[in-house]
């Protein structure tokens, strides 16, 4: 007789002291988790519900400006720093984790238009209504000075100025060298070590708004006109290189920096534009869900997602190749936003508004914060490829794609909605029932509807 | 080791992988090739190569770590299996696994009904003269005791061993650990079985009155009550693969009920006679039924057909399935175990075990985890040792023997987070958060259907738009006036028809040329041919 029966030893199982780990025994048998499917599907349904519930994006705010804040740079080389620039000349250097200002740069007798670092943080360029291009040294705040509860803001005067004719509306530092760019009455290249500037581009008699230079392939760079084009532009060839007319004016451009031939435009039409620079003629990707004029655009490093602030006091999420926003961001407090970065590391990203404040958010809503332990983070990336797994069943998706808007942009949502269906459902009736022979009216899909025209 | 020595090992170890990982595979390989979009076949390639190595992972840990194995028992030459008492096995395995073969013997207090909880460590015994008793068994530990004062009809642990239920003689009731009656479950009247899904929380039960109920148990809610309209009801049980419950009814049928349906799901003709016992293996493929007509009867519930059937030497009012699928079936005072009698038609069976004469058997249960088979009977209670019965490899999140209080809270909170709704109990509990494909030729049917049901609906609107008395403008001076000019036949009219009657009959008027008469009105007749190129409003002077 040949017998075995299952005989466990108590001692074998349990711990011997309190302060013992509990030992773990598994069984990864598919008998013993029954209804596997249906569990998952109630787990990503928990999951979904759990980030509406931990969605808290406000970080903090940064209150300092006397006046509306209408630009912002980050620093290419550190996560701390921010710089903003305000209507009324002032510029302000932070401390991003204290929210504190570090030096307040005075100098412009006009709004602050444009600031940029230069890609190694060490110098900022500023330009304005002033008509003055004025260069700092990036400010740094000395050992525990942050820290110091009586310290008062120390106030820099100093800088190089270089001085033309005409309002600057922007500026941005090269990626490489030591140069930037300025959007005016025309667009010009300037070297930080000379008050001229080394080339200047004119097309047509319009002003530019914005200019960006692109990361990857930085000799070239966009801007947008306020005659309604974006332009690009390359400074080892002394002329421009491509054009497109749109159906309202673009007021600010971003380079996708992982993929840096896709750039996406804010538009005054609400929307934003995703353009490859190879192919003009029709809109990657039209962005909506803004009620009013879009104003800043800003990509976040992994080049997945990026931010955008509008006119209607709302900051909304982006993925990169999404139609609708994923997340939106509103406080009663915060006014028209002029301007939104995305932090370095890519999990925070600031709006500037015209109430004066610059504004932290988180970038990922619900996202935990502080170190996660190795746990937390197995169970984050459980949750997260549950919720992608199950995102079309209806009942998750009606819950994801809630968000809380004010009252008025929900109205305004809803009766551009009515009229967009009125528009597109007129459109297809003219196609439908043109006479018979007359000229046949094509129906131009939403991404090359507002394109007007390509200029070589 | 030579190269080539490693390489064969290598090879077998994979083998070997390979064989094991076959279990562990989610949802069915899906060929890629015939899809021609470039992200979607990459997204499904990878999400293939992500099954394909969770189930490599899952059997590389059950092949090292999952170290126990089952019990067995196998005799020597000339012997049989079911020739070995109860106390030659006890004499043959160790000091710790004898003491799990027990009787409680207490005669005269009426026959007993037995559960085991979830992770199999305590056990719940109720007797028909009202005592009930949980205890920690391995330990012969009471944890409590209580007297119900009336007949009880069934025991069931719920979630875990803080609570269970016991039908009883009019209402079914629930008890706390410590045997205290914590509620009266009044909508539960005359339930002869008890049965609770752990993964829903329900607590299900059918009678007399053969009403099937399914209770809530988080927040006290019936979520469904249906009248079998069979009768009473003796036999329920349900299945873990997908939370249907079973009921086996008198006129030999059994049927099975998910709360969504008002009516049975399936109903399948078993025996003839009344259905006495119904058990269902731990995969949900194998049914076994026992009826009146001595026949026990394996059924495949994916095809419901009977795969095989046994008889018994009476019919037998108890069937269990253990968690590695041995068959107990008691009838009178007799236990017989059959092993590997659901996929194959077995002669003999794998043990037996006798009770004394008058000892009658009441209540029968395996016990999760272990080699026991728990039997009520008329005498008390007793265990028995089953070698090969219980899953050995127990999991700390599932079911965990040696739980602490601390881990016992986390894993209630875990289960009730992870509570399934009622609604998702069906047949098929993988099509829940399935989107459906609607084949396409549905497609085209429906979008005809909806073309049509649009045409009709407009045709509707257009009969009855003409079947409109339309009086509104009629009596409009103009139309009034238009109408009386209709029968007035002045010149231009005669000029019209008379045009019209010379171009039917193939003349046609050629502008300048001579005039047809009657074409012009009276006073312009006499006025000259209207030279070449004349405007038409100036028309009018010339002929």
């Amino acid at each position: 007789m040949k017998i075995k029966t299952i005989s466990r030893v108590e001692e074998d199982y349990t711990r011997e002291r309190k302060s013992d780990a509990l030992r773990v025994h598994r069984n990864l048998a598919p008998e013993l988790r029954p209804m596997g499917r249906a569990t998952e599907y109630k787990r990503a349904l928990n999951a979904t519900k759990l980030d509406k519930v931990f969605a808290k994006p406000f970080a903090g705010q940064m209150s300092g400006h006397a006046d509306g804040v209408l630009c912002m740079a980050k620093s290419p080389a550190s996560l701390t720093e921010l710089v903003s620039g305000a209507a009324d000349g002032e510029i302000r250097v932070w401390d991003v984790p204290s929210l504190k200002t570090v030096r307040v740069l005075k100098g412009h007798r006009g709004a602050c238009r444009g600031v940029s670092a230069s890609n190694d943080g060490g110098a900022v360029v500023s330009c304005g209504d002033d008509a003055t291009i004025r260069l700092w040294t990036m400010p740094k705040a000395g050992m525990g000075e942050m820290n110091d509860p009586t310290r008062k803001i120390p106030v820099l005067e100093t800088s190089e100025m270089y001085v033309e004719s005409n309002g600057f509306r922007d500026c941005d530092a090269h990626w490489g060298k030591k140069e930037f760019a300025t959007a005016g009455a025309n667009v010009q290249v300037w070297s930080m070590e000379r008050s001229h500037a080394l080339h200047t581009f004119e097309w047509g008699s319009d002003t530019v708004l914005s200019v960006r230079y692109n990361p990857v392939e930085t000799d070239i760079f966009a801007s947008c006109g306020s005659d309604r084009s974006i332009a690009l532009y390359d400074v080892r060839m002394q002329t421009p290189l491509k054009k497109i007319i749109m159906q309202t004016k673009s007021t600010k451009l971003c380079w996708n920096p992982m993929e840096a031939f896709n750039f996406t435009v804010a538009n005054e039409d609400t929307n934003l534009y995703s353009y490859d620079m190879r192919k003009l003629d029709i809109a990657t990707c039209v962005h909506k869900d803004f009620v009013s004029a879009v104003m800043d655009i800003d990509y976040s490093p992994t080049g997945r997602e990026f931010v955008a602030g509008s006119y209607d006091r709302t900051v909304r999420m982006f993925d990169y190749n999404a139609g609708h926003s994923k997340d939106c961001y509103h406080t009663k407090r915060m006014q028209r936003v002029f301007c939104t970065r995305f932090s370095m590391d890519g999990s925070y990203v600031f709006s500037a508004s015209d109430d004066m404040n610059v504004r932290c958010w988180k970038a990922d809503a619900s996202a935990q914060m502080g170190t996660l332990s190795a746990r937390e983070k197995r169970k984050h990336a459980y949750n997260a490829s549950l919720k992608d797994r199950f995102k079309h069943m209806p009942e998750i998706r009606r819950i994801a794609n809630h968000h809380h808007v004010p009252k008025a942009i929900h109205k305004q949502t809803k009766l551009r909605r009515t009229m967009q269906e009125a528009e597109t459902r007129k459109a297809k009736r003219r196609v439908a029932h043109a006479a018979p022979g007359a000229e046949k009216k094509e129906f131009k899909p939403a991404r090359k509807k507002k394109i007007l025209a390509e200029v070589e | 080791m030579n190269a080539e020595a490693v390489a064969r090992r290598q090879k077998k170890y994979d083998k070997d992988l390979r064989e094991r990982a076959k279990k562990y595979r989610v949802g069915e390989r899906v060929s890629s090739k015939h899809v021609s979009d470039k992200k979607v076949r990459a997204t499904l390639r990878e999400s293939q190569n992500l099954a394909d190595e969770a189930a490599t992972a899952a059997a590389t840990h059950e092949k090292w770590l999952a170290s126990e194995e089952p019990g067995v028992l196998e005799a020597d030459e000339g012997e049989r299996t079911y020739q070995y008492q109860q106390r030659d096995i006890v004499n043959n395995v160790d000091v710790n696994a004898a003491k799990k073969a027990f009787d409680l013997d207490v005669p005269g207090t009426g026959r007993y009904y037995v559960d085991y909880s979830q992770n199999g460590r305590e056990l719940l015994l109720g007797s028909s003269e009202g005592a009930l008793s949980m205890m920690e068994w391995q330990r012969h530990y009471m944890i409590s005791e209580t007297d119900a004062r009336e007949t009880v009809k069934d025991v069931k642990f719920l979630h875990n061993e803080q609570f269970y239920a016991a039908a009883q003689d009019k209402y079914t009731y629930i008890y706390d650990k410590r045997g205290l009656e914590v509620h009266c479950l009044n909508d539960h009247m005359h339930v002869n079985k008890l049965t609770f899904l752990p993964k829903h929380f329900l607590l299900c039960s059918i009678g007399n009155q053969g009403i099937l109920r399914w209770q809530d148990t988080t927040y006290g809610k019936i979520v469904a009550q249906y009248r079998t309209k069979l009768g009473e009801c003796n036999a329920m049980t349900h299945s873990n693969y997908n939370a249907v419950v079973h009921c086996g009814h008198k006129n030999g049928t059994v049927t099975l009920w998910s709360p969504n349906q008002g009516t049975s799901l399936v109903k399948m003709l078993c025996h003839r006679g009344t259905v006495r016992g119904v058990a269902i293996d731990n995969g949900g493929k194998y049914m076994v039924t026992s009826g009146s007509d001595g026949q026990v009867k394996v059924w495949d519930l994916r095809t419901y057909m009977p795969v095989h059937a046994y008889y018994s030497a009476q019919p037998s009012d108890h069937i269990q399935i253990s968690q590695r699928g041995m068959l107990a079936v008691g009838w009178g005072s007799t236990v017989q175990i059959w092993k590997d009698a659901l996929s194959t038609k077995q002669n003999s069976p794998y043990m037996k075990h006798q009770f004394s004469h008058g000892q009658k058997i009441n209540s029968m249960k395996f016990c999760p985890y272990d080699d026991v088979l728990g039997v009520g009977h008329t005498r008390g209670f007793t265990s028995l040792l089953i070698p090969g019965a219980g899953e050995p490899n127990f999991d700390t999140f599932v079911a965990n023997p040696y739980e602490t209080k601390g881990q016992r809270r986390e894993q209630e909170v875990a289960r009730l987070l992870d509570k399934l709704p009622s609604e998702t109990i069906q047949l098929d509990p993988d099509a829940v958060g399935k989107l459906r494909a609607v084949p396409k030729e549905v497609q085209a049917e429906r979008r005809q259907q909806a073309i049509e049901a649009e045409l009709s609906s407009r045709k509707a609107q257009r009969d009855k738009n003409e079947e409109k008395t339309k009086m509104k403008g009629k009596n409009r001076t103009s139309k009034r006036y238009r109408k009386k000019q209709l029968n007035v036949i002045d010149d231009k009219k005669l000029a019209k028809m008379e045009a019209k009657r010379l171009r039917e009959a193939g003349i046609t008027e050629k502008r300048g040329g001579v005039a047809a008469p009657g074409s012009t009105a009276g006073a312009a007749s006499s006025a000259p041919y209207a030279p070449e190129g004349t405007s038409k409003a100036l028309r009018r002077f010339y002929k």
